[in-house]
């Protein structure tokens, strides 16, 4: 878990980041969006001490951070930065066991690790190992600098605007990947953005910073229906809003009792897919199924629209 | 190419190995250019032991040029350092627009005659392209690099030997093979006062007004720089192609 209290960075006579505080749980993601010099990177580099902060301070587990030697908390908590920043002069083997180097792993339990690590990452280490970042696309410099950044298996991710190089193939690829891997080691992620799509589809809770102001904290469900303020409103986007309601509700938990005709939906499609399916199709109804392909119900485009409604 | 390139080499390797041991076996090629039954081929002593020393002298002085100019460049990129930027460029600009035979004017009452003050001389000349290659090979580290290091936590000695520097070797060694050539020529002046090297043959034969030792002179030091610049191209080459083949610029 991590703690920011009161955290604020002054330059001068400006305020980067003023007075922001927030709770980030154990092995969630918290987005944070924003304009650009909003202070949103700020406010992250001052986690990992990359910022020094005015004032206030960040807890991770209860320990304030300051009380930890840089180098050490850098260790602990994995960095990943847009356009990656790989070392161009080490194999992507070598960049990969940066940081285990530094804490001094022996050599075998290092090399275990790169080649997990690759291979989670769809990287081949008989054929990636040994390549130099310039050989690499512009997505598997990307897996290279999360596998990097994963690599001593930090409890805690920092990432600022991860996918921001990526086309948008390549970027829904990245999400999807970060996804499952922080369901898999349960990772807690601070990442920043100015997406709001990615902010949706990644975050937990989403933060909304503005000239150097935390707006609002919460889920991405309360930031649609209960926006603080005008300016939230305008960055979820208005016209938007119906469809990013729908996509943070699956559809097993709208299933309605009943039998359809036609292909059956996936219980796990999120309503916006389901409901663009079910338009696509021309169809009013269709069955839904698990994973295992046992019939659940059926949806209706009724039931899915009753969910893009502002609640009452 | 590369291959054309490497027999070019080794052919000329053998042509200055064999004149250097041998030159009486030039006689023909040099004859023609005497007058006056003078001598075709230097004789006042070994143009072997002539090239060692001149070599000597030259990467004697590229070493120290080296290590002060890099630890320089080093320094003055360093936060602690910076300030001194202006400073060190104003004094490594001077060692260069000063030139090498006025420093052996000023160098020789001091020194007395012999290598020293060519030595002085050289290393001086030899500062400015190391220090600027340094300074320019470091400040063009990409910004993204240096901080994703500082984040995973490495300290600063760790980047400047880890991330900094490494990036940086093509460009230093470009430097440092752009001093080495300057100075190969720049030594055989040495020999006014006293230094031995091949400006020996040189100012020999002007003396003697004799075409041939000033040709023969001249020819091994041109031989020396091609011989050397093909090394350290070489060198330059595979420290920047693990790079993706960016950085080798020189000044």
């Amino acid at each position: 878990m991590i703690e920011i209290d009161r955290l604020t960075k002054r330059l001068g006579d400006t305020l980067i980041v003023d007075d922001v505080s927030m709770v980030v749980e154990a092995g969630t993601i918290a987005v944070v969006v924003g304009t650009s010099g909003a202070g949103k990177s700020t406010l992250l580099r001052m986690i990992n001490r990359l910022i020094a902060p005015t004032s206030g301070r960040v807890l991770i587990d209860g320990q304030d951070t300051m009380s930890i030697p840089e180098d050490v908390l850098r260790h602990r908590l994995g960095y990943v930065i847009q356009g990656n920043g790989l070392f161009p002069h080490r194999t992507v083997a070598g960049n990969i066991a940066t940081v285990p180097r530094l804490l001094g792993w022996d050599a075998k339990r290092i090399a275990r690790r790169v080649d997990d690590l690759m291979t989670l990452f769809q990287l081949d280490p008989a054929e990636f190992a040994k390549k130099y970042p310039h050989e690499l696309s512009g997505g598997q410099q990307q897996r290279v600098g999360v596998a990097r950044a994963l690599a001593a298996e930090p409890a805690l991710l920092l990432m600022d605007e991860p996918f921001g190089a990526l086309d948008p193939v390549i970027r829904n690829k990245a999400q999807e990947d970060l996804l499952s891997i922080q369901r898999r080691f349960g990772t807690t992620i601070v990442l920043v953005t100015h997406d709001m799509e990615e902010a949706f589809r990644l975050g937990d809770r989403i933060a909304v910073m503005d000239d150097a102001r935390l707006l609002q904290y919460g889920t991405p469900a309360e930031l649609l229906t209960r926006p603080a303020g005008e300016f939230v409103e305008r960055l979820v986007g208005t016209t938007e809003r119906p469809f990013r309601l729908l996509s943070l509700t699956k559809v097993k938990d709208v299933v309605e009792p009943g039998t359809s005709a036609g292909q059956p939906l996936d219980a796990a499609t999120n309503l916006r897919d389901a409901l663009s399916h079910l338009m696509w199709c021309g169809r009013d109804t269709l069955p839904v199924s698990d994973e295992g392909g046992a019939l659940l119900g059926r949806i209706t485009v009724e039931g899915i629209l009753a969910h893009a409604r502002q609640p009452a | 190419m590369m291959r054309w390139g490497n027999i070019a080499w080794f052919l000329a390797l053998a042509l200055l190995l064999a004149f250097i041991t041998a030159p009486d076996l030039f006689t023909f090629v040099f004859a023609p250019l005497t007058e006056h039954n003078a001598p075709p081929i230097y004789n006042q002593g070994s143009l072997l032991s002539l090239t060692l020393s001149h070599l000597l002298i030259v990467f004697g002085a590229a070493f120290a040029s080296t290590i002060i100019a890099v630890s320089l460049g080093i320094f003055v990129t360093r936060p602690s350092g910076v300030e001194f930027l202006p400073l060190s460029r104003s004094l490594v600009n001077i060692g260069q627009t000063f030139p090498p035979i006025a420093v052996l004017a000023v160098a020789v009452p001091l020194v007395g005659f012999g290598e020293t003050p060519t030595f002085i001389a050289l290393f001086l000349y030899g500062l400015l392209p190391i220090f600027e290659n340094t300074l320019s090979g470091i400040t063009q580290v990409s910004p993204l690099t240096l901080e994703a290091a500082k984040g995973m936590g490495m300290s600063p000695r760790g980047r400047l030997f880890g991330v900094e520097l490494p990036l940086a070797l093509p460009v230093i060694l470009a430097g440092i093979r752009l001093s080495i050539i300057i100075n190969l020529g720049t030594a055989t002046i040495g020999s006014t006062v006293a230094a031995k090297g091949l400006g020996e043959v040189i100012i020999a034969g002007l003396q003697s007004n004799n075409l041939a030792f000033v040709l023969q002179g001249g020819l091994v030091v041109a031989l020396l720089a091609i011989l050397i610049h093909g090394v350290l191209t070489r060198i330059e080459r595979s420290a920047s192609a693990r790079l993706g083949g960016r950085g080798s610029e020189s000044l």
